[in-house]
């Protein structure tokens, strides 16, 4: 019994919270990409990306800059995130370029960069620290207290020594809904990815949409790393991000492409990832454990994928009208 | 009506191999209903891409309002108060119909934030103005094609456009809809807009124009004031060739049934059925029609009828023998031939040479190999007799089927399911998209099956084509048959009034 207990404390919810955070981060860049119409499944391998510039940023910056980063502790992990979210940025760019202006396939495009920066990361690696599969150790950002909410006892758990990326990864989800529901700009992302010779014909420049949808997933997936990175692990090793790109992508389908979904699907998940860390002493073997987020991924997939209505024109490539 | 609106002289647009319009004159006057006429392939939908700025023309003239103008494109034809209403609705389902309208001219406030009651007021605003019944907050979706249709209208008003190019309006409505559109467009004209208004439905030009421009490859025939022309004076003007309008329907005396259909059931998407219980049978030497409006079940019974998707309840019967759960191939060999209604992903492989697709489907036949080989001279003597008998204009029989019109890919389709001695046939929306020339080709054809004991099943939109044709006309509504006429026994306007579930159906006679 005290295990079901357990499944079910605070301080469980709060880990739930901080393993949910990457997940939602991902998929929230999933949802821009997908509702401009273009499949972003390189979202993996630009959250690795994200994981070791965000590392080599925030090492750097200590390393460059030791008296600054004595004096304000948070500079050199924000600088960690700025260069996970550079490299983002410069994926999402290849990404949007390779399928938007060249219109090669999405998913073979997203492959190539999710093998690329697997490569890509362990090369950098050796050329900058002379090891294959690990960064030295960085700072992460100095942990806040909500105020109000702290003192309360029951909640402690929850809401004391949150990292800052939390409460910047909630906001965003907030920010991301109302700017897809209620601003021009979502409008014609979404009728971008719903139907963009409607929009075009209106004189909306589809292509500029589709980029800014793509490069906004791709900073979002580097933010993503960067927060394994930075606030988690405290460091870089290779294999990291253990597929949260593509859970993210089941999270963005579940959550019905919108953010506000999003963020449940990924507390979903992130709650049965917290469980498979915490959960050690069971009558089952730990490894079915383990595989519990995975089997929840499957399973939402598989059931719930049905009542999902996606982007008509998601993974359509457009071409204009020549004459 | 002395006020003139737009004036294009001398227009030449030429592509690669053809003029698609040559030295075109066209004068719109403010406050008419302009039709343009003219067969597939005529220059019309040229002629009005030039006009709304999407093509350039070679050579000639454009002057709006009496001052020469360039129109280089969509954005400029609205700056001078020309827009267009697409024939495919360019609409996005899942918005509403104010995000619809404004979408790409939005209000906004500070941090573009949509003005978005301002907008569904804008679009009240709108409709009253112009009588159009529409709810701004609809999903577009959830409208009927006739509403989609406005919400098209609403979105070129709301643009500020002052000539509205409509572009075959009708070809998607039922009778209803096509009276409450130009119920639309008189009151648009009545408060100073003006309408042109392209089709090759010659009824409904007349009904509603004030003038009509044909045209006929690419050439302006003429242009005559729509009162005191006729009907027949037009076919004879876009064809070239005095047209036979009627067309005969002589008595055949039905024989054995060879079709029977019996309560059958076919599942839809989610839980409702797409086809419910739907019974009819069709005897040798009848065209039995269906009519409805696009996704009333008509797509998925014929799928059902040939073998193509499953049947989940009732009988299917071909000559007697029971083909409920038989493969679409076996149905084939029982000689059933199938006109399908998307010919581009049914009827025929489009990168495929014309001669393979003639024998697609038969091509196992013993006059059509030699062991495991294709025997080509056969093939190619067959495909000779058979392009030569239905007149299929294509250069070279190798040559892919995506180089021939639309009307000649029709015609590889009903020469090879005419082929072979099928008893029954199953035509679904046959004539689309043809031009009057091979419309009436396709018709006579039908015709033609039925009179050598053919049992044909014809499922279409246009109620003309039905009703000229059939000898039985059954009409389906939410996957159900809710009604059925013999010959002469309905018009279009109460076949219409059925199609939209609004028929008296205590009177029908359901199957």
């Amino acid at each position: 019994m005290e295990y079901m207990t357990s499944l079910f404390s605070v301080a469980l919810l709060a880990s739930a919270i901080r393993v949910t955070m990457p997940i939602l981060l991902a998929s929230l860049g999933a949802v821009h990409a997908e509702r401009g119409g273009v499949v972003n499944i390189g979202l993996e391998g630009i959250m690795i990306m994200g994981t070791f510039f965000g590392a080599v940023g925030a090492y750097a910056f200590d390393t460059r800059f030791p008296s600054l980063a004595q004096t304000w502790p948070n500079l050199a992990p924000l600088a960690g995130v700025l260069a996970a979210v550079a490299a983002g940025l410069l994926f999402g760019l290849i990404h949007a370029l390779v399928t938007i202006t060249f219109r090669v396939d999405q998913i073979i495009s997203g492959v190539a960069l999710n093998l690329l920066a697997g490569g890509l990361a362990r090369f950098l690696n050796i050329l900058l620290f002379e090891k294959a599969t690990q960064s030295p150790g960085v700072r992460g950002f100095t942990p806040i207290d909500i105020p109000l909410l702290r003192d309360l006892p029951a909640l402690r758990p929850l809401v004391t020594g949150v990292s800052p990326m939390i409460i910047t990864g909630v906001v965003l989800v907030a920010v991301s809904q109302w700017v897809l529901r209620r601003t021009r700009f979502g409008l014609r992302l979404r009728a971008v990815g719903e139907y963009p010779l409607a929009a075009d014909t209106l004189g909306v420049n589809v292509y500029h949409l589709r980029y800014a949808g793509v490069l906004l997933s791709g900073a979002l997936a580097g933010m993503a790393g960067a927060y394994l990175a930075i606030e988690q692990a405290r460091l870089y090793f290779e294999g990291m991000t253990q597929g949260r790109g593509f859970i993210a992508l089941a999270a963005m389908i579940f959550g019905n492409w919108w953010p506000v979904g999003a963020l449940g699907a990924s507390a979903l998940f992130g709650y049965f990832d917290a469980l498979s860390l915490r959960v050690v002493r069971l009558p089952v073997p730990y490894q079915f454990i383990n595989v519990l987020p995975h089997i929840v991924t499957i399973l939402v997939l598989a059931g719930f994928v049905r009542r999902a209505r996606m982007p008509a024109a998601d993974g359509v490539p457009y071409t204009k009208e020549e004459e | 009506m002395s006020d003139l609106f737009i004036e294009l002289q001398g227009i030449t647009k030429r592509f690669p191999g053809v003029v698609a319009n040559d030295r075109v004159d066209l004068t719109v006057h403010r406050g008419e209903i302009h039709a343009i006429v003219g067969e597939n392939g005529a220059g019309k939908s040229t002629l009005m891409r030039v006009l709304y700025g999407l093509y350039q023309p070679d050579e000639g003239t454009i002057a709006v309002k009496g001052h020469a103008v360039t129109i280089e494109s969509p954005r400029r034809a609205l700056e001078l108060g020309i827009g267009m209403v697409h024939q495919h609705f360019m609409l996005i389902p899942v918005f509403t119909v104010a995000e619809n309208v404004i979408l790409g001219s939005e209000p906004v406030w500070g941090f573009g934030r949509l003005r978005m009651r301002e907008a569904q007021q804008r679009v009240a605003e709108l409709c009253r103005q112009y009588g159009f019944v529409l709810d701004p907050t609809a999903e577009v979706g959830s409208l009927s094609v006739g509403e989609q249709q406005r919400v098209e209208i609403i979105k070129v008003l709301y643009r500020g456009a002052e000539l509205l190019i409509l572009d075959e309006p009708t070809a998607v409505l039922v009778p209803q809809e096509v009276d409450e559109l130009f119920n639309n467009l008189r009151q648009l004209v009545a408060q100073g807009k003006t309408v042109i208004f392209i089709s090759h439905k010659l009824d409904e030009v007349l009904a509603i124009s004030d003038q009509i421009t044909v045209l006929r490859r690419g050439r302006v025939v003429g242009t005559v004031p729509a009162a005191g022309t006729t009907k027949a004076q037009l076919a004879e003007m876009m064809v070239g060739r005095p047209v036979l309008v009627e067309l005969a329907h002589p008595p055949v005396e039905p024989g054995p049934v060879r079709l029977d259909v019996r309560q059958v059931r076919v599942p839809g998407r989610g839980t409702r059925p797409a086809v419910r219980d739907v019974s009819f049978a069709v005897g040798a030497g009848e065209i039995y029609g269906i009519a409805g409006v696009e996704g009333n079940g008509q797509t998925e019974l014929v799928e059902a009828l040939v073998g193509l998707r499953r049947i989940t309840g009732g009988q299917l019967l071909i000559d007697g023998r029971d083909v409920t759960h038989a493969t679409a191939r076996a149905i084939r060999l029982m000689g059933v031939a199938h006109i399908p209604e998307d010919r581009h992903r049914r009827g025929i492989a489009l990168p495929m040479a014309v001669w393979e697709n003639m024998i697609l489907g038969h091509h196992t036949r013993e006059e059509f190999t030699h062991g495991a080989l294709l025997n080509r001279p056969g093939i190619r003597g067959f495909v000779r007799r058979r392009v030569g008998d239905y007149d299929i204009r294509v250069a070279d029989v190798e040559a892919p089927v995506l180089a021939l019109s639309g009307g000649n890919q029709q015609k590889v389709v009903v020469a090879r399911e005419f082929s072979f001695a099928p008893q029954v046939l199953v035509a679904a929306q046959p004539t689309r998209g043809l031009d009057i020339g091979a419309t009436e080709f396709v018709m006579r054809q039908l015709l033609a099956a039925r009179s050598s004991g053919m049992a044909v099943l014809l499922v279409s939109a246009n109620l003309e084509e039905i009703l000229s044709l059939s000898d039985r006309v059954g009409v389906m509504y939410g996957g159900a048959l809710v009604a059925e006429f013999a010959r002469g026994e309905v018009s279009a306007a109460e076949l219409g009034l059925y199609m939209t579930g609004a028929g008296r159906t205590g009177e029908a006679r359901a199957g």
